[in-house]
């Protein structure tokens, strides 16, 4: 076994392991601080995939952006001075077993399936490549996610503003 | 399992999008629910990724994958200022207590 399956297996568990904090900690803030060790799994995944663009996209947004927008979220809605900050759950034990026997199957068919492999698997730069892919055959859709960020933040705004009853 | 294989990644990404289905079958809580959908939305961009890389050969998964990311960040914007407002109206955040449109 050499160093970067090593690290490979340690990024697997690490993102795993947080995951599995997310869904099962009693504590809220638990949850959202184990977020941070699940999105920086992923960066770390993505950077094995050969996608370097990709890792430093998802450290930036999920870790800089959307992880601080979820703590502002739980610091606003509750009074963590309190030391019980619950984080309830309901039909655990139905929805274990729904959720077991649905990755027993994705497992399943993953490794089944008979996936479509590429001649050669390269390692390079792909942010030139992602730039022209955006600006050329997705240039729609890149457009109109500009839009859609528009619409968020506008609407972002317009619901939490306070209303002021007369 | 190996970094070489695409059967482990999908195999991460299948066990991501489980524990995030839980999570957001079983939580009360409105902000946890978010956390698993962003859960789910991860994996999805591990597969497009993976795919990109061990399938296709070329780039197109990650140019879905930012998609994907730039929709995540305009939902937990989104999502985070009804969660507030209903805080506000509700003075509480569990799903089940928000059942009417208004007081």
């Amino acid at each position: 076994m050499n160093v970067a399956t090593a690290v490979f297996y340690l990024i697997a568990f690490i993102t795993v392991v947080s995951a599995a904090m997310v869904a099962f900690s009693r504590n809220i803030i638990y949850s959202a601080f184990s977020l941070l060790g699940t999105f920086m799994g992923v960066a770390g995944l993505y950077v094995f995939l050969g996608a370097d663009f990709v890792a430093a996209a998802q450290v930036l947004i999920y870790v800089g952006g959307i992880l601080v927008l979820i703590l502002f979220a739980v610091m606003l809605t509750h009074r963590i001075t309190d030391v019980a900050v619950t984080n309830r759950a309901a039909g655990t034990v139905p929805a274990l077993i729904v959720v077991g026997v649905l990755v027993f199957f994705l497992i399943q068919a993953i490794q089944e399936t008979a996936w479509v492999k590429a001649k050669e698997i390269v390692y390079a730069p792909t942010t030139a490549k992602i730039g022209d892919l955006f600006l050329e055959q997705y240039l729609l859709p890149f457009e109109l996610a500009s839009l859609i960020l528009l619409a968020a933040m506008i609407g972002a705004v317009a619901l939490s503003r306070k209303e002021i009853k007369e | 399992m190996s970094p070489n294989e695409l059967s482990s990644y999908l195999i991460i990404g299948a066990i991501l999008f489980a524990l995030g289905l839980f999570t957001v079958l079983t939580r009360r809580n409105a902000i946890s629910v978010l956390m698993g959908v962003e859960l789910i939305l991860n994996s999805a961009n591990i597969n497009y990724v993976a795919f990109s890389h061990f399938g296709s050969g070329n780039t197109d998964g990650q140019v879905y994958a930012i998609f994907v990311i730039m929709l995540a960040a305009a939902e937990a914007a989104v999502g985070l200022a009804i969660v507030l407002a209903i805080f506000q109206l509700f003075h509480t955040i569990d799903v089940e207590a928000a059942q009417t449109l208004k007081e």
